[in-house]
Formats: C-alpha cells, structure tokens, sequence
C-alpha cells in the first residue's frame, strides 16, 4: 500500500509592508518612519532584538532577517528538527539591485567591501542561516512577481522527498523604499488551527495586509 | 585617538558602539571587539580615505590593526613619512 504524503502546514506567516509589521495577520507593529533603514531599525528595537550584525546588513538582508526572527519568535522550537531538515526558500523581483547601485556609487571612489559582499540576493538566506544554524536545501528565485503556486511545489517537493522537514519560504523584496516580505513557516504534519500549505492558502495571506 | 574611534564605528556601522566602549589596547579583531575580514577590509578603506594612506603590504594588516592604538602609531607614523 502506497502512503499518502503527510499533510503540511503553514504554522506561522509574518508580512513586513507599508510601515507595518503583521505576525499571523493581525499588526504587531507601525511606523511612519518614510525611509526603510529608518524604520527597519525601529522595529528591531521595538522589538529588543540584540544582534549587532543587523546594522552591518543590507536593507535587503535587514528585511528578510528581521521578518524570519518575528516568524519564528514564539512559533517555531528548533530543537524538533536536526539544522539540515530546516531549509529556506526565498524569491524577490529585484534580486540585490537595490544595494548593487549603492555598490557602483561607492566603485566610482574607493569600492565598499561591506557593500561588496550583499550584491547577491541569496545572502539574506545566508544571514538567516548564519543566525539560526539552518544547514538545510536553500534556493533564492528572481520573479516578476509573487508566484504562490511555485513556492507551494517547489517546497512541498523538498519536504515530500524528506529533504526538509520544516522551511522558512516566501517573498522578500525591497527597492528604495519599496518594500514587501511575506514569510512563511512551513511544517509536515500539524493540525488545526494551522493552515495548509496550498496556492490558495498562500495567496491569501500574501494578499492579506491589503485588507 | 578618541576622533578615530568615532571613524571607526561610522566606516563599521557599530550602531551600538560608544567611542568610550573601545579601549585604546583592546584586541579589534576577535576576542576583542569581534570584527570580521570584512570589517578588516573596510578599515584598509577607512585608512585611504580618512588618511590616504595604503597599505601596500597585506602582511602588515594583523599588526596594523591589532587596536586602536597600533592603528594610530600607524597613521602617525605614516602621515609624517607623507610630509
């Protein structure tokens, strides 16, 4: 007898857009602050985050490391998977363009090797990795837009095949100062309340913060 | 040496960094203060466009950047060889 692929969850989402913070839809935290380092950092302190490295990031890397820390705050127990069942998978419409401009002003001068090294998207996971000690499968795609039906696949796949047990998966984009990360904390097995992992589930808390 | 602790947490972005939290012979790099090789970089930066001194031999960085004060000795040295 063939064994159906056990059912996987949305066990927690977080949504950084437009000044506000939301953990499972509901707001935990504004600010009109307009520039996005500005109100990036804001948030870390509201939130008495204590980790130095944060004002080393990228706006980019900054995004997606402090949307995963409120994800997992209160919602996720590490200790039930070993660091290579934990994997993260992430996409954005800009890749680094945002700090590869910043980079090509400061080339014009003396080139900033703190920028340097955030020219590739893919860092944010390695920031995210780095705090967390996740060792598992990790991808970052560069998307027009937002492909729910994709990341369900993609990720379904990777815990289906028992690659991953658990993943951190969603959208983090950022330009100047636009700004929108939608993250998911995505889990085999669960029950109610939590939701599950389908296209539409996705796309209704990916659209949620519009109201 | 207090000006170049202040330039220092500015070209590191050591937002939770006072200048009187760094010692003048506190190790920067690893038990001390915690920099990484990108930090180290970003010193050889600050020295070029603070200074505009090079620093021309790779080797010389570990000594060079040992504190606050080997960095300053350095500059000091440096700056009277450019005048």
């Amino acid at each position: 007898m063939k064994l159906l692929p056990e059912d996987i969850y949305i066990t927690a989402s977080c949504i950084i857009s437009h000044h506000v913070v939301y953990k499972n839809e509901h707001a935990i935290f504004e600010n009109k602050e307009p520039d996005v380092t500005a109100f990036l950092v804001a948030a870390y302190h509201h939130f008495q985050l204590q980790y130095p490295k944060f004002y080393k990031m990228d706006n980019l890397s900054k995004l997606g490391w402090l949307a995963t820390e409120l994800l997992l705050k209160d919602s996720f127990h590490a200790g039930k998977y070993q660091p290579e069942a934990i994997g993260v998978v992430l996409a954005n419409a800009s890749s680094s363009l945002d700090t590869d401009i910043k980079y090509y002003e400061t080339a014009k001068d003396i080139a900033s090797p703190a920028l340097f090294v955030y020219t590739l998207p893919n860092i944010v996971i390695g920031e995210i990795c780095i705090r967390h000690h996740f060792n598992g499968e990790n991808a970052f795609f560069v998307f027009d837009e937002f492909d729910a039906g994709f990341m369900e696949q993609y990720v379904s796949n990777l815990i289906n095949n028992n690659i991953l047990q658990s993943c951190i998966c969603g959208w983090v984009e950022l330009l100047d100062d636009q700004y929108k990360t939608v993250l998911f904390l995505v889990e085999k097995g669960g029950s109610a309340p939590n939701i599950l992992f389908t296209k539409k589930n996705i796309n209704k808390i990916y659209q949620s913060e519009n109201g | 040496m207090s000006d170049l602790k202040t330039q220092i947490i500015a070209q590191l972005n050591l937002q939770d960094v006072k200048p009187e939290d760094i010692a003048d012979d506190q190790p920067l790099f690893v038990e001390g203060l915690g920099l990484d090789s990108i930090d180290a970089l970003e010193l050889i930066v600050l020295l070029q466009q603070q200074y505009k001194i090079k620093l021309s031999n790779a080797e010389e960085g570990p000594k060079v950047f040992r504190s606050v004060r080997t960095m300053a000795e350095y500059i000091t040295a440096h700056q009277s060889r450019n005048v």
